[in-house]
């Protein structure tokens, strides 16, 4: 008894650090957010209750409507692509022999990924500039004016998420890589006796041992990618006529310049709700899909 | 025949390699490029290079002399010194007792751990950031730090590595009198250097790059992140792309250094708190 209530206190005692700091920064922010969402009240203050009048409001909103469906858009932009060209360039590095130049093109994928987002729309906003951007240099080829990528109602939205994917793919090369280098050559070598070709090798190899790792990498992207914020805050502003409005954008806006906070709140909740059951049903659907791939 | 047709795919795929690599890195070699030129070869676009005609160093030199970057840099490097530290000493107890010991509350609060990991901290920001007000934190690095110190990942990572620990290390301490406490810091933790090393490097890129919490966080020049300072200042800078550019390499270096020296550390990192073992 004595000894239980001993190890009782010293785990407490190494928990708690981190108990303290999770209940004061997550549980209560998260309890606030929903208490909020049912108030008029202003960003910083309280308000009256008014109970499901914000999440009414939502209903009827056209913006967010639109925000949500645009937050798809991207989401449709980067997700499949950075899956598959991280995929290509993985197994472009994997039949890299030396180790050394493996490490160089790997830092010149990953590299991207660890730059601030400040820099990355820093670099690609000056690359863009109407007069002086290296891109327009290209674009010059094909028309007279410069294209205004971040201020076009219809190019602005595939250039960020081109970005993105610059911006981010690293990351999933480096999760293929791992996979690609679990699976056992030997596989391999037997089929070249059974005359595989490369596709063959591809697509009853590869691809099936490496379904865990895609699992994993759409997953992780799509919840990553569901958060677009800062590219559009940075490059677009949500501009041009909310053609870039993304959901957070629009919490940002009600929040921070319109002063709605009550409102925002509940539009905050709703993403994270919905984030949750994406992470819950991904995860569920994935694992089935792999189950059947296995059978 | 098949070996000649070997060779020539062989060849077109490392050219193909090369060429991919090269236009994925194009951006980061062009930013460096600009920032080494001055202004008026950044405008004299007829005659373009990738280096330099005349490398300067105009554009460091003014920004740590006679810009407000010095203070910004000092401010990212003490936040993000600042989290690393913290999540590290937070996070390693946390996942030592809920991998060795046996206590009330145990599940529930590896569950809490486990599913706070799904919570996006952006629908949070609002509440977070009142909350911090209310605390007079705004325009702080305390401020800056507190709300990034939890690491979920971190715990279970911690946790998953001291699971693999030989049980008959901790019996054997146990027998000998040490404490719990003695036995984290003299045996546990000299064998998790590797890994403390890799999270702390990924912990501190992460918060050297936050942009939004900072973002909002500082409303005073002098209390910016370079990654939020930079945002700030663009508009005022108008046509000095080349000055842009300098900036924007300058609060890259940290990070890009540290994968550079680290890339096998941070490598691990990544599949460690991707969930595969690496």
């Amino acid at each position: 008894m004595n000894s239980n209530l001993q190890s009782n206190l010293t785990a407490w005692v190494l928990i708690f650090p981190f108990v303290f700091f999770f209940t004061v920064f997550l549980v209560y922010p998260f309890a606030y957010t929903v208490v909020h969402s049912f108030t008029d009240s202003p960003l910083i203050g309280w308000g009256n209750w008014v109970g499901l009048e914000n999440y009414q409001k939502i209903l009827k909103d056209k913006l967010f409507g639109k925000s949500i469906y645009q937050t798809f858009i991207f989401v449709a932009w980067t997700v499949i692509p950075n899956t598959v060209i991280g995929l290509l360039i993985a197994m472009m590095i994997h039949r890299i022999q030396s180790t050394i130049y493996a490490a160089i093109i790997l830092g010149c994928f990953f590299i991207p990924h660890i730059l601030p987002v400040t820099v990355v729309t820093d670099i690609w906003g000056s690359m863009t500039s109407n007069d002086l951007g290296i891109i327009q240099w290209i674009v010059k080829m094909f028309q007279d004016d410069p294209i205004p990528f971040f201020r076009h109602k219809v190019w602005a939205m595939p250039s960020v998420a081109l970005i993105t994917v610059w911006w981010t793919v690293g990351f999933n090369v480096l999760l293929f890589l791992a996979g690609l280098k679990m699976i056992n050559p030997e596989i391999y070598e037997a089929s070249d006796i059974d005359g595989a070709n490369k596709w063959h090798k591809f697509r009853f190899i590869t691809w099936p041992l490496i379904w865990p790792i895609t699992a994993l990498v759409l997953t992780l992207q799509l919840i990553f990618q569901l958060k677009i914020f800062d590219q559009m805050f940075l490059l677009t502003g949500g501009g041009p006529y909310n053609k870039t409005m993304v959901v957070l954008y629009h919490v940002y806006k009600q929040s921070f310049m319109m002063n709605k906070g009550g409102y925002a709140s509940a539009i905050a909740l709703l993403i994270f709700l919905f984030i949750i059951f994406v992470s819950v049903a991904n995860y569920y659907m994935l694992r089935a899909v792999d189950l059947d791939k296995q059978r | 025949m098949k070996k000649k047709d070997i060779t020539i795919s062989w060849f077109l795929l490392g050219f193909l390699t090369l060429i991919t690599a090269y236009i994925f890195i194009f951006p980061m070699l062009w930013g460096i490029s600009t920032s080494l030129k001055s202004e008026v070869e950044f405008l004299d676009v007829e005659n373009w290079g990738i280096i330099p005609n005349d490398i300067t160093f105009e554009h460091f030199i003014y920004m740590f002399k006679k810009s407000s970057m010095m203070t910004w840099y000092v401010n990212s490097m003490m936040t993000s010194l600042g989290v690393t530290f913290l999540v590290i000493i937070i996070s390693m107890p946390c996942g030592y007792a809920l991998s060795q010991i046996q206590f009330t509350g145990k599940n529930f609060i590896f569950v809490c751990v486990v599913l706070s990991i799904m919570v996006p901290g952006t629908a949070l920001v609002i509440a977070l950031f009142i909350f911090v007000a209310e605390l007079r934190l705004i325009n702080t690095w305390t401020g800056i730090i507190l709300p990034q110190v939890i690491s979920p990942v971190c715990v279970i990572v911690y946790k998953q590595f001291f699971d693999q620990v030989p049980k008959e290390l901790r019996e054997a301490s146990l027998i000998d009198g040490a404490s719990e406490f003695q036995i984290l810091l003299r045996v546990y933790m000299p064998l998790n250097w590797g890994i403390t090393a890799a999270l702390a490097l990924v912990t501190f890129i992460g918060a050297w790059n936050n942009f939004f919490w900072p973002f909002i966080m500082t409303t005073k020049t002098e209390m910016y992140t370079i990654t939020a300072g930079m945002s700030q200042v663009d508009e005022n800078w108008g046509v000095r792309n080349a000055y842009m550019m300098a900036v924007a390499m300058a609060a890259s270096l940290p990070v890009v250094l540290a994968y550079i020296i680290f890339q096998r550390r941070i490598t691990q990192a990544i599949m460690l708190t991707s969930g595969i073992k690496g």
